[in-house]
């Protein structure tokens, strides 16, 4: 196992050959003995601790935010009628697209046989249960009296009230709180066997018995595992329209509403795209400073990172389109509302985070075109932090330029966030980093029973340093060439 | 197993050599496994395993394991949760207390929303939720089955005491046969699994023998939070079972409960009279002492059967009370004072329960009573007719009595009312 791992590129293309997905070299147990490593050290690196203090003492902004909010009210945000939606909502659906990538490597990806996957899809759906967790305080503390915020549920009560299943908002529960259920069921369950990795290395009584808990008793026998992996592609089969139905729902809470700008039958596909974009950014720019600060280079490898960069410019130029074909609409509507708020949109008070959203999302991803920018790791750290910050305004720009501009004139104002809402949002960081760092340290980062498995020396039948007959060339045995490619 | 049992085993068994629960073999690859898989199954064991640090390309096949039946499991929870979520909705949005059948529980009455004019039971409406709780209960069911299948969790496995083994979600490989199996003798398997190609090692697996029982530590943890996870249940069947008559504990001040005083309760104020007394100078509303005749309508004890004095009765006054009597009058008793608005129109229509019918201002009864008595009656209302005292000025209800006076002339008018010079128009 090498402490620093030496950065090997593994992106080349060539006709009958498959780039390598793990590379340095590593056998069973060195893969092994490499993700425990991140788990087994007596200490962290610094990095960690300095990342952990910062998100901390955000996360207790946090804290002190909604704590403040819940005590004076919501009077504290700077909503109003006529936007009644600000930061809150924003953050909401901000955050819940993150997470839509998670899924999207862990199940679609899964069923259309993107082995490249198995190194990052454990961090990547830590990533979506962290991000949906933030996502759902949002609409929890957005209710105004949130010790109520339970009457979202249907339960039956006293009041022979039930809630009103024909609207958005209720989907909105039922959807993310499902998405949530089954995020965590599937992180879960593909965490089992990694956990059994962790118990059967533990340390300490005490690491053995927490471990041996959360591992249930597996022992990997081939019994469990035909049904774990049956198992495994049902789940997949399941999140995959889960997902897609997810953000359809966020995206009705708007379409279904009268609202120019929020009323159009694109929405569903133009939310799902975006939360694909903006989620694959979170996870490089999570994924970048992760493999280097813990040693992973070579399991997470140059080749991840340039393959999540193509995946960013199609899911841009996805986005793009959906801008473009907003305008076009509502030019060809002839409907002089919505013509009037696209045109605002992009020259009225909002205009500067129009343009804002316009470079990051569309302009900004356009660079990875070049290959040099998709192999190097500052450069895309760069860009994909651009479409973070786009995305995030893209549900700024839907929300607040058509609510503060409504059909009646009289009652347009321009909505100015509070201190206490930018806070809250800076906060929700907090709670996302601590959550993730935690999950670093104490839980496998890697999904390392997936990651032998598509190791060459994991086909039963390849004898090493086999000679591959030109009829195989396209099997997959991505370790075959790793040694002898010349660098 | 009883902890006394298991003590009076203990001494015996320490001399004893240990039962072997299994043999097992190591190796170190996927290859060799599969091998090795095949030969035990040609050979005829029935209860036997591989372990392996992540799932071997074919070993199902060499191993002979049928395919498992999870699928149907999941299918069955699908369906399930498809249902369940028609019928929360159904249930919850498209039945109503009205429909409900005497005597159902609250808790089981629908709520019937009227949302843009769909049906109650909309079931485009309905599919988000139909399918949401049918991916939830497909999912549930898969994580439950595959472990209930699986037999886990189980945490005492004889195979997770033993050293070797620990590798087995690292880099090795492992082949096990089951004491219990038809086949088994300790010796001759033995044999048979040491000539297996590629084996690292064969071991015996002893018996499991932690023990079974919990610890009196945990046993007393659980039961000390199985109790105080009854405390709250049991603080609100009590609170529903008895009465109290302090007030009810406010957690939060919702807008339900204000901070007041009550009538007759003890104030903050220096007379400790928590109901003020009226300030000098001033006079509390509907207490304005005055002109008896026109605010009241009353002369002494009768109804005045004059207009005020203090009131000139001009063409100007009657046209002030026919506007008047346009804006709050005439919805219910028409323009014409017959009773016949368009809101009794309508009620009478649409047959209204409860609606009394305005009485028309022309009969006779009408006719008779005194100027004070209508405006008595305007100001203070009658039957299901509002006060409309506060909205109208007592110049403006006088004015709408002779505005109405005027009206009851006009509608039972006889020749004489008819100027002479005009009467030869009439005919």
């Amino acid at each position: 196992m090498a402490a620093h791992p030496v950065e090997v590129d593994n992106t080349w293309e060539r006709p009958g050959e498959r780039a390598p997905l793990v590379t340095g070299g590593h056998t069973f147990a060195s893969l092994t003995d490499t993700v425990c490593a991140v788990w087994e050290a007596p200490r962290p690196p610094r990095a960690w601790y300095v990342a952990f203090a910062i998100s901390v003492a955000l996360l207790a902004v946090f804290g002190a935010m909604i704590g403040y909010l819940i005590f004076n009210g919501v009077g504290v945000w700077g909503l109003n009628n006529p936007t009644g939606w600000g930061f809150d909502i924003t953050n909401f659906v901000f955050w819940v697209g993150i997470g839509h990538a998670g899924t999207l490597i862990s199940a679609i990806l899964f069923l259309f046989r993107q082995k490249w996957r198995t190194s990052i899809n454990r961090f990547a759906e830590a990533m979506t249960i962290f991000a949906v967790m933030c996502a759902g305080v949002f609409p929890g503390i957005h209710v105004g009296r949130v010790w109520l915020a339970y009457w979202l549920a249907p339960y039956p009560n006293q009041m022979a009230m039930w809630p009103q299943f024909k609207s958005p908002l209720l989907w909105d529960v039922f959807a993310v709180s499902t998405y949530a259920t089954v995020s965590l069921l599937f992180w879960y369950v593909g965490m089992i066997p990694d956990l059994a990795t962790f118990r059967d290395r533990a340390p300490t009584k005490f690491k053995r018995i927490i471990y041996g808990l959360l591992a249930l008793g597996w022992t990997g026998s081939s019994r469990h595992w035909h049904r774990f992996e049956r198992a495994y592609l049902i789940l997949a089969a399941l999140a995959t329209p889960l997902v897609l139905s997810v953000h359809s729902v966020v995206s009705f809470d708007f379409a279904v509403s009268q609202l120019p700008g929020w009323h159009t039958t694109i929405f569903p596909p133009y939310f799902v795209a975006g939360a694909i974009f903006g989620g694959f950014a979170m996870v490089v720019t999570l994924a970048v400073p992760a493999r280097a600060l813990f040693g992973l280079k070579n399991i997470i490898t140059l080749r991840h990172l340039e393959n999540m960069c193509k995946i960013i410019l199609l899911t841009g130029m996805i986005v793009g389109y959906a801008y473009g074909m907003e305008f076009f609409i509502a030019w060809y509507s002839g409907n002089p509302f919505e013509s009037f708020i696209f045109r605002s949109r992009a020259l009225g008070p909002y205009s500067w985070a129009y343009w804002t959203m316009i470079a990051c999302n569309v302009l900004a991803p356009q660079l990875f075109w070049f290959k040099r920018i998709r192999t190097h790791q500052l450069a895309m750290f760069l860009v994909v932090m651009a479409v973070n910050v786009g995305m995030w305004f893209e549900r700024f720009v839907i929300i607040v330029s058509s609510l503060s501009q409504d059909f009646l004139p009289s009652s347009w104002d321009y909505y100015r966030p509070t201190a206490v809402e930018i806070l809250t949002l800076a906060g929700s960081f907090g709670l996302f980093f601590t959550l993730f760092l935690l999950f670093c340290r104490f839980l496998p980062m890697v999904a390392m029973a997936e990651v032998k498995t598509v190791m060459p020396h994991a086909d039963p039948h390849a004898h090493p340093h086999a000679h591959v007959p030109a009829t195989r060339r396209f099997d997959y045995n991505p370790d075959e060439f790793d040694q002898e490619q010349p660098a | 197993m009883s902890h006394a049992a298991h003590t009076a085993a203990a001494p015996h068994a320490a001399t004893a050599p240990p039962r072997p629960a299994a043999l097992l073999v190591e190796f170190d690859s996927p290859g060799a496994l599969l091998t090795a898989a095949e030969q035990v199954r040609d050979a005829g064991f029935r209860r036997w395993d591989t372990h392996s640090p992540f799932p071997v390309h074919g070993i199902d096949q060499a191993m002979g394991i049928r395919r498992t039946r999870l699928p149907w499991i999941v299918f069955v929870a699908g369906v399930v949760g498809c249902t369940a979520g028609l019928a929360l909705q159904w249930l919850t949005n498209a039945t109503s207390a009205a429909d409900a059948p005497p005597g159902l529980w609250t808790i089981f009455q629908g709520y019937n929303y009227v949302i843009s004019e769909k049906p109650a039971l909309s079931l485009p409406a309905f599919i988000p939720v139909i399918f949401e709780l049918t991916i939830l209960f497909s999912a549930l069911a898969t994580v439950i089955g595959m472990l209930a299948m699986n037999n886990l969790p189980r945490h005492a496995h004889p195979l997770l005491a033993h050293p070797r083994f620990r590798r087995v979600t690292s880099d090795r490989f492992f082949l096990v046969i089951d004491a219990d199996d038809p086949q088994f003798d300790p010796a001759r398997t033995r044999d048979f699994l040491g000539q297996l190609p590629a084996a690292v090692a064969v071991e015996t697996v002893p018996e499991d023998r932690s023990p079974t029982a919990l610890p009196r530590g945990v046993v007393i943890a659980i039961l000390i939070l199985v109790a105080l996870a009854l405390l709250p249940p049991l603080l609100v069947a009590r609170a529903r079972l008895s009465k109290s008559t302090e007030p009810r504990i406010q957690i939060i001040q919702d807008m339900d409960n204000q901070e007041r005083f009550k009538a007759q309760q003890a104030g903050p104020f220096a007379d400790r009279r928590a109901s003020r007394p009226t300030i000098a100078g001033t006079v509390a509303r509907g207490d304005l002492a005055g002109d008896a005749h026109l605010l009241t309508g009353r002369v002494g004890d009768d109804w005045a059967a004059a207009f005020p004095p203090t009131l000139e009765i001009d063409l100007r006054l009657l046209h002030r009370g026919r506007e008047r009597f346009g804006v709050y009058c005439a919805p219910c008793h028409g323009y014409g004072g017959a009773g016949d608005g368009i809101v009794a129109q309508r009620a009478l229509r649409l047959n209204t329960e409860g609606w009394v019918q305005p009485t028309s201002m022309l009969d006779a009864t009408v006719r008779d009573r005194p100027v004070g008595h209508i405006f008595n009656t305007i100001t203070n209302g009658i039957r299901s007719m509002p006060p409309y005292g506060d909205q109208i000025r007592p110049e403006d209800r006088w004015a709408i009595v002779a505005y109405i006076r005027a009206l009851q002339r006009s509608q039972n008018a006889r020749l004489d009312d008819v100027p002479p010079e005009v009467r030869a128009d009439l005919r």
